[in-house]
């Protein structure tokens, strides 16, 4: 077992890929001016090919690199570990940053004749933030630590809310503040109780050492509580549309598809690597239902509003109440398992890459158009046919329609619900399904109409062509191999073979 | 037979009746007061628990810092008397958050009961630190954090520099590269300029000397920034000082200064020491305190920033 906790060849990936957007943070902030921008954009490159080395390590050795700080072991030391699920999301968040981050040099540069802007600083600074802590919740073996990556995610997002200086985006972002320093004391004081139980804070010991004890209990509720309010899943879900709807184009995108990815991620390992023992299928079946629940009310506000980024901001919500079926679905070690979390891992990509590209034309819209008002889209598809494409490609991917990564990531969880007996959870799928076709329709149908409409200014090619690529990597998700499956199974613990 | 178990009892009384007062305050500044009081009663909680380095802490941010940032918030709020008020939570959603707020409590009581007796600890590992990773200091808590640690203590002077980056960027466009509202706008009082010209280099002596012992005694890089933070704080009240302007190179460098320093030492460490973050056993202790120079620095520059708020706010009257 002590192999868990030596260094692996490779394992020095895993820090360099941390400390490269932590010493662009550094750099941004104090040369300052377009040097932080010119930072930023510098460092995406190689944060993806790092990301594709870790992957490439990790599919060739077919278990999980390591990476102990300082070799210092754990319990007291701490011990980086990228495994299967690591590796996907490693290269998912370096694509859509460096997406973002050329699609957001349009609205932040620092303008002529001034030094530094605040909101460009702010940007780039923030971007690079969330991409440091986002890597180290994917990669980290430690409670503590990972709750320092937490606190590192809270104060990067929080401010790319109100960045506008707006007087509603200043009440949106601190909402969200107060939800997220909820969520972040949970956390802690549930990290705080498991250390006192077992008297150590990595993953693969408090896994060998957890038993189902009141205090283990008590302690996955208030993390899971904690992690919940920050993923926005409903009924805590209130912060997030205002928040994603009123923060700038790029920012929202990078809020949407990976900022609560962050702490859904978290949740995952507290129950299927700190918690496996545990036999938790009733807490399970209650998250299911939340998720359920998400679906369908998110997806019911999403058909109610009025401005377009809403409505985007409330599919979020609903797209979110999917991969909360992974709980009662991926539980245990029966064949259905694999599948569920082979959906769950779909689901996240598809809705990060789609709904990225949604907001990127999102913001294209209201520069061209000077609003977002659905109600007054009419002829728009006629003016800006390749932003449409891409609203119409993401919104077949939501709706799970094929073929796409949508459709993978529900068709597994279809399956996974019937040969586990579970089919009360198609009902949620199928429904959510209708209704995304639903809102989906009310934005493309006025758009595709005879009106004649002006333009205030026409779009940038490129962010378009940005908008349209992550676009298309969500319908190629539907083509995925087999691999990837095998890659998500790499270090992941099944609970039968646990003592 | 003892006097300290009474007092002990006596002291988790008061903290629970002053948390209790510090909620149901109706007035901002009296609740800001008994927050300062609050923090300032752990503090000796912590030393009745043996841990004289988090009491130094919670006495420095828990009543210093947060006490003189709430009260700052407080007055400038004041200045806004008739935007947004009357907008009280009702009375179903103060019962909920009662009612999960009490929930949550009890089932911390009851499980901390539960907790195995003697508790599971790294503390006899962490002692041993001093003879290992931390080789050369005497306080094992520093060379916990300075070694073993060393990843989450630089992240959370990362942490740290986001928070003043986050409360800058609520300022004004036009605003930018300006400085933070001085904190003090009428004509400073004799007094308070004498305090604070007679304090300032005590409490800096003061500051680098907990600093330094950290090394072996209680105390450390948190504390003693904490400790200059406050003298810097207490020259920008007296109106000795100015906030500086938020675009001064300085001000930048001197926030970077340790999150930097230890990265780079950091990333040395793998060239060096055949490990990122480890350092050379012989140089353990000079490298440490190398780092924690820099961190002392950039709390100093940090914790005021926090409390001076965004550039180009109103002054408060």
């Amino acid at each position: 077992m002590t192999e868990l906790w030596t260094t692996t060849p490779g394992g020095y990936l895993i820090v360099l890929a941390i400390l490269l957007p932590l010493a662009g943070i550094i750099l941004s902030f104090t040369l300052g001016g377009r040097s932080a921008e010119r930072v930023a954009l510098g460092s995406t490159p190689f944060g993806l090919a790092l990301a594709c080395a870790i992957a490439l390590h990790v599919g060739r050795a077919g278990k999980p690199i390591v990476y102990v700080i300082g070799a210092l072991e754990p319990p007291l030391g701490i011990a980086l570990r990228a495994d299967g699920i690591s590796a996907i999301m490693l290269i998912t968040t370096a694509v859509i940053v460096t997406a973002a981050a050329l699609y957001a040099r349009a609205k932040f540069a620092t303008p002529d004749g001034i030094r530094e802007s605040r909101s460009s600083l702010i940007f780039w600074i923030m971007l690079q933030s969330i991409w440091a802590a986002l890597i180290i919740i994917f990669v980290s073996g430690d409670l503590f630590n990972l709750y320092v990556a937490l606190e590192l995610l809270t104060f990067a997002a929080v401010p790319l809310v109100c960045i506008d200086g707006r007087p509603e985006t200043l009440v949106a972002a601190l909402r969200y503040l107060l939800f997220a320093l909820f969520g972040s004391i949970c956390y802690l004081l549930g990290v705080a109780l498991l250390y006192g139980a077992h008297g150590t804070l990595d993953i693969p010991l408090l896994a060998q050492r957890v038993q189902s004890t009141p205090v283990v209990w008590t302690a996955a509720a208030l993390m899971t509580g904690g992690l919940l309010a920050k993923t926005a899943l409903f009924p805590l879900h209130l912060w997030l549309p205002p928040a994603h709807a009123n923060a700038p184009a790029a920012a929202s995108a990078v809020l949407s598809s990976l900022v609560v990815k962050g702490s859904f991620f978290l949740t995952l390992r507290l129950w299927f690597y700190v918690l496996p023992g545990l036999s938790a299928d009733q807490a399970a079946m209650v998250i299911g239902c939340l998720g359920s629940a998400a679906i369908i009310a998110g997806s019911v506000m999403a058909l109610r509003q009025a401005r377009l980024k809403l409505l985007i901001a409330y599919s979020t919500v609903a797209q979110i109440g999917y991969l909360f079926l992974v709980f009662p679905l991926a539980t245990g070690a029966q064949s259905w398992s694999a599948m569920s979390w082979s959906a769950c891992f779909m689901q996240i990509l598809a809705h990060a890459f789609a709904k990225a590209a949604m907001f990127f034309s999102a913001g294209l819209l209201a520069e061209a158009l000077g609003h977002d008002q659905i109600a007054r889209l009419g002829g728009a598809a006629r003016v800006l046919p390749l932003t449409f494409l891409t609203i119409a490609l993401s919104g077949l991917s939501l709706m799970g329609l094929p073929p796409s990564g949508g459709f993978s990531a529900k068709w597994l969880m279809l399956q996974a619900s019937i040969i586990s007996g579970q089919w009360f959870w198609t009902l949620p799928i199928l429904a959510g399904g209708l209704l995304a076709a639903g809102y989906v329709y009310r934005i493309l149908a006025p758009a595709l109409s005879d009106d004649r409409i002006s333009l205030k200014s026409s779009p940038k090619r490129s962010q378009e062509v940005l908008a349209l690529g992550l676009a298309m990597i969500a319908i190629a998700l539907g083509f995925m191999p087999q691999t990837f499956s095998d890659i998500l199974e790499i270090g992941r613990p099944i609970a039968a073979a646990l003592p | 037979m003892s006097l300290l178990p009474y007092l002990d009892i006596c002291l988790a009384l008061l903290v629970v009746a002053v948390a209790f007062w510090t909620i149901a305050a109706r007035d901002l500044f009296a609740s800001v007061v008994g927050y300062v009081a609050y923090g300032l009663l752990l503090a000796f909680v912590w030393i009745r628990l043996y841990a004289p380095d988090v009491a130094l802490t919670e006495a420095a941010v828990g009543g210093g810092v947060t006490g003189v940032l709430l009260i700052t918030a407080g007055k400038r709020l004041g200045g806004l008397r008739n935007v947004g008020q009357g907008e009280r939570p009702g009375f179903g959603l103060s019962l909920v958050a009662g009612v999960l707020a009490a929930a949550v409590a009890g089932a911390l009581c009851a499980v901390i009961l539960m907790l195995p007796d003697p508790p599971p600890s790294l503390a006899p590992e962490a002692v041993a630190a001093i003879h290992g990773a931390g080789a050369g200091l005497g306080n094992p808590i520093t060379a916990v954090l300075m070694s073993y640690r060393s990843f989450d203590t630089m992240l959370e002077k990362m942490v740290l520099i986001l928070a003043v980056v986050g409360v800058w960027s609520v300022g004004a466009d036009n605003a930018w590269g300006g400085a933070p509202a001085p904190f003090r706008v009428s004509k400073p009082d004799a007094p308070m300029v004498f305090l604070a010209q007679m304090l300032a280099p005590v409490g800096v002596l003061i500051g680098i000397h907990i600093f330094w012992v950290g090394a072996d005694e209680p105390g450390g890089a948190f504390q003693g920034g904490a400790l200059l933070a406050a003298m810097w704080m207490v020259t920008m009240m007296a109106g000795v000082a100015q906030p500086p302007r938020v675009d001064a190179r300085w001000l930048r460098v001197a926030l970077v200064a340790g999150p930097a320093v230890f990265l780079v030492i950091g990333l040395a460490g793998g060239v060096v020491a055949g490990s990122f973050f480890a350092y050379p056993p012989a140089l353990a202790k000079p490298i440490i305190l190398f780092i924690e120079a820099f961190m002392v620095l950039s709390i100093a520059a940090a914790l005021p920033m926090l409390v001076a708020g965004s550039p180009g706010e109103r002054p408060d009257r």
